[in-house]
């Protein structure tokens, strides 16, 4: 045994772990994540998965995923390759082979590799035998064995000792990175609480891997990635969905309002319900309607009642709540639709993401009917963007629409942990008992009407989907009001330009390049801007969470560039909006739409390409 | 609690049904039956959806809200939810409940929250002007079927039994002390309390109802149901309903040995909806239509069960603030 294994010292690396979508996967990069961030890394992390629960074993298509990229450096993707490769399957290698950097190190459960398995994956020979992975560090870890061997007294039966395996490979990728199983182990000991045979079973196996790895002259170094430079705080891990329930909360608390959530599950957005559902004791109201429709209905009739009320989706989910977000633009009541972007048309892929709702969000509603669009564009910040949504439609009553993508919200990243009082005020627009009360009269600056909220004295009335007369708020069908009533719905969105924050760029305030995104592109884009700044080029990043309205400044940015690029994953989207919105300004496109997040790799490779012209 | 009258309940805007529509009727009674009850003006709701019946909560001085086609009980559950404190009344014809809203309609039923939910129905569409509806019986010829429907009526009474309704009751237009009273026990049962109106539509549908309400036949074609009392109808009040085997029976009293012991009790509370199910079935000319309050049982409601898991985890939960929560769990510190 080498006992002088060596220890090198990385800015980064990137570890995907693969397997069936039984193998427990997720499951081991979550451990992984948490691990390398109680440590200090920066990290992003990258969950895929297919949209059957148990597509049939063995398979490409039943190929589930995790990546995770850790740095002392600064991290702001999960990664375009892996260094490291965890295949705990055939179809799992197969899957991945084209997405491991060369030279890369491969861990393959071995026991995997027969002949069964490799013609479910659609391999008539091993790929290991042939000259395939030629350059690649090929360990073959005997995984599926070496567990059965450690828990062969363990007095459990099979089927338990085969779902262990997964920690087999989680204790070999501590050793190789020099991490502790502590966290894991206290992980295990709360999952399992009332199962100790299972959390002795789990923690020996994984315990089983380390040992393995450290014994094997086939792992000639390991590897340690130092803590990260983040700045001073406390710290915790989030995913996008995770963080933007929080986010509610704390405008919620803030603004001193219960929070109501109506929704219908929905993959990928689901979590957001299932992360509120949890917080009854916060006094949130969760509410799994029938449907996508009574979803977002009874989040209109609560936010009539005075609760800050929410929808959450995704792209198919909001095509059926159209109506009711015209109703609540028509009644102009505060609501809050998230729409956590997958693949589309129609069902689409469910499990990937995408950013191709931008024009339902915008548009997608019958008559002229405006709404207010933001994205977020971390899975940190989806915080700061589901508070901002709810200040806004609070304060100026009319609904928002806040898109997220399934690559934020089920991605993961360190998160500087805010306080709410650290968040700006909310002061929602409410008459109250005494006043003398219009329905429709306006507060002259914002053109925001005030809410009357039912049980308060003496300012019954009637709301509804009918025009409404100005001031009053009765039903009018009059030609002349109609008009006026179209223009005052889109004035009120444009002034909210009034209120927001300037928009912002990362990199030259004049040059040759400026790269436009919105939303969950920012990573890539940033890192990719952030390598051609350190190399000299005279480029910008202009990532945009403010989408309707734009930010006042808008035009004045694309004029100090001789190039504008506008990078989304769609068919350009965001690009025509801008174009509609600043004619005679050149906009060119990098789209992509194969349900993945941009990589760093073709990013640059464009971008040099308009560079060098 | 000050006196309010009908005149508090009556907004300022001109009604504009058509001259001669039921819905008056049931506004007037509505607007009569609201000061009887224990509650303030502010505390009542009126939802509703699309469709004739729909413009209800305009003519309502109260809150109210015009919503959505078919998704009022959506919108309800939420002002529901939201403030339970609140008297929440939703407003629907056939169309709107049984049609395109038919899939929020079971489940309100279903979950039983705390709503009112009043059903005109008139067995047509009004304001698209006369097509059929889910409850139009089967042939009646339409512009959008001008050869007569070859699809079957729902009955409302057995979609609402059949999704564990635990109120239902049915009163007819053009009887304004039944209206009054069955919306009072309708406010006062707690869950789903769902009123099926046989409204009277004089433009498209008219006399639908006459062989239930017409003046000659209206004595023998009713049986209005009391909690308690035995099933006796007619204009001599001697006929009865009794169950032979599985099967309702119309009996005279006095013929064939039958006596008023052997006439059916009317038990609304009985949880088994099966003989609610049956009555509520009953039609001219066989039977008399069952009018009254037909079934109320008392099961928990879905708002008390959230309120209660709320205030259970308010008082039992780690943390009380949000920001306790976002420092919960595994964090790190960083120094700079």
């Amino acid at each position: 045994m080498d006992t002088t294994t060596k220890v090198i010292d990385l800015e980064k690396v990137v570890i995907k772990f693969a397997g069936d979508s039984g193998d427990g996967m997720q499951l081991t990069g979550t451990q992984f994540t948490d691990t390398s961030a109680l440590l200090g890394n920066d990290l992003a992390t990258f969950p895929d998965y297919p949209a059957e629960i148990r597509a049939p074993q063995g398979t490409v298509a039943g190929v589930s995923g995790f990546q995770i990229h850790i740095g002392r450096i600064d991290i702001n993707t999960p990664g375009d390759i892996a260094d490291v490769l965890v295949a705990m399957n055939p179809a799992a290698l197969k899957a991945n082979k084209n997405w491991i950097k060369k030279g890369g190190t491969i861990i393959v459960n071995i026991d995997t590799f027969t002949k069964r398995d490799l013609v479910k994956a659609g391999y008539e020979t091993s790929p290991l035998d042939d000259n395939s992975f030629d350059g690649y560090n090929i360990i073959q870890a005997p995984i599926t064995k070496l567990t059965r061997e450690a828990l062969k007294d363990s007095g459990l039966d099979g089927k338990s000792i085969g779902r262990s395996k997964n920690m087999f490979a989680l204790g070999v990728v501590y050793w190789m990175f020099n991490r502790p199983m502590e966290q894991t182990e206290k992980f295990l000991q709360k999952k399992f609480a009332k199962k100790p045979e299972v959390v002795a079973a789990n923690i020996k196996v994984m315990h089983a891997g380390y040992n393995f790895a450290d014994t094997i002259e086939a792992l000639p170094s390991s590897y340690t990635v130092l803590s990260a430079n983040l700045k001073s705080g406390t710290y915790r891990n989030v995913m996008g969905n995770q963080a933007i329930a929080w986010g509610f909360l704390a405008a919620a608390e803030r603004a001193n309002k219960e929070l109501f959530l109506g929704s219908y599950p929905i993959t990928p957005a689901s979590d957001i319900l299932h992360e509120l559902a949890k917080h009854k004791n916060l006094g949130v109201k969760t509410f799994q309607a029938e449907d996508e429709i009574a979803g977002i209905c009874s989040a209109i009739g609560a936010s009539f009642t005075g609760s800050l009320a929410i929808t959450t989706t995704s792209g198919p989910g909001l095509a059926l709540k159209g109506e009711g977000l015209g109703l609540a633009i028509m009644a102009e009541l505060p609501l809050v639709v998230v729409n956590v972007q997958r693949g589309g048309p129609s069902t689409g892929l469910p499990t990937k993401t995408e950013q191709s709702d931008l024009m339902q969000a915008l548009y997608g509603r019958n008559g002229e009917s405006p709404s207010v669009v933001l994205a977020s564009s971390t899975p940190g910040n989806c915080f700061d963007w589901a508070y901002m949504a709810s200040k806004i439609t609070l304060e100026h009553n009319t609904p928002v629409v806040l898109l997220s993508d399934g690559y934020l919200g089920n991605g993961a990243e360190p998160w500087k942990i805010k306080s709410t009082m650290d968040m700006p005020e909310i002061n929602p627009s409410i008459a109250i008992e005494g006043e003398e009360y219009q329905p429709y009269a306006r507060n002259e600056k914002t053109l925001a009407r005030k809410l009357a909220l039912p049980g308060t004295k003496g300012l019954e009335h009637r709301l509804g989907g009918l025009e409404k007369e100005d001031i009053t708020g009765n039903v009018s069908y009059d030609a002349e009001n109609h008009e006026k009533m179209v223009g005052i719905r889109a004035e009120k969105i444009k002034r909210i330009a009034n209120i927001i924050p300037n928009q912002e760029i990362f990199g030259k305030e004049k040059g040759d390049l400026l790269v436009i995104g919105w939303g969950g592109t920012h990573g890539s884009l940033y890192s990719v801007v952030d390598t051609l700044l350190k190399k000299g080029q005279k480029i910008a990043l202009c990532q945009f969470n403010f989408i309707n309205p734009l930010p006042r400044n808008t035009s004045e940015i694309f004029k100090n560039y001789k190039q504008i690029i506008v990078c989304e994953l769609n068919s350009g989207q965001f690009a025509n909006y801008l174009r509609m919105n600043f004619q005679g300004t050149i906009f060119h496109q990098y789209n992509k739409i194969q349900g993945f997040p941009f990589t760093t790799i073709e990013l640059e490779s464009h971008f040099k390409t308009l560079l060098s012209k | 609690m000050e006196h309010l009258t009908n005149k508090d309940f009556t907004s300022d805007q001109e009604v504009k049904w058509c001259p001669g529509c039921g819905d008056y009727a049931i506004l007037r009674a509505m607007q009569k039956a609201l000061p009887a009850l224990d509650r303030k003006k502010e505390d009542f709701v009126f939802i509703s959806g699309i469709g004739c019946s729909s413009r209800f909560p305009y003519y309502m001085n109260t809150y109210g809200f015009h919503t959505i086609h078919g998704r009022a009980p959506a919108f309800a559950t939420g002002v529901k939810l939201a403030n339970p404190k609140l008297s929440v009344w939703q407003i629907t014809g056939d169309g709107d409940a049984l049609a395109i809203g038919g899939n929020h309609f079971i489940h309100a039923l279903r979950r039983n929250i705390d709503i009112n939910i009043l059903l005109f129905n008139n067995e047509i569409y009004g304001l698209t002007k006369g097509q059929f509806s889910p409850t139009s019986k089967k042939g009646i010829k339409t512009k959008s079927n001008p050869h007569g429907t070859t699809d079957e009526p729902f009955s409302p009474s057995d979609l609402a039994i059949g999704a564990q309704g635990s109120f239902f009751a049915r009163v007819v237009d053009t009887n304004p002390k039944l209206m009054q009273k069955i919306f009072t026990e309708a406010e006062e049962h707690r869950g789903t309390s769902l009123v099926e109106i046989l409204q009277n539509c004089v433009i498209f549908n008219d006399k639908t109802f006459a062989d239930i309400t017409g003046k000659e036949v209206k004595q023998n074609a009713q049986i209005i149901l009391e909690d308690g009392k035995p099933m006796l109808f007619g204009s001599e009040m001697n006929q009865g309903i009794i169950l032979n085997g599985f099967k309702l029976e119309v009996v005279t009293i006095g013929e064939n040995n039958v006596t008023e012991k052997d006439i059916l009790i009317h038990d609304a509370k009985e949880q088994d909806p099966t003989l609610h199910a049956m009555v509520a079935r009953m039609r001219p000319p066989e039977f008399p239509a069952a009018l009254g309050i037909i079934r109320a049982v008392r099961f928990s409601t879905f708002d008390e069960g959230l309120l209660s898991q709320l205030e259970y985890e308010k008082e039992n939960a780690k943390f009380k603030t949000v920001d306790e929560l976002l420092k919960s769990g595994e964090t790190w510190e960083v120094k700079s």
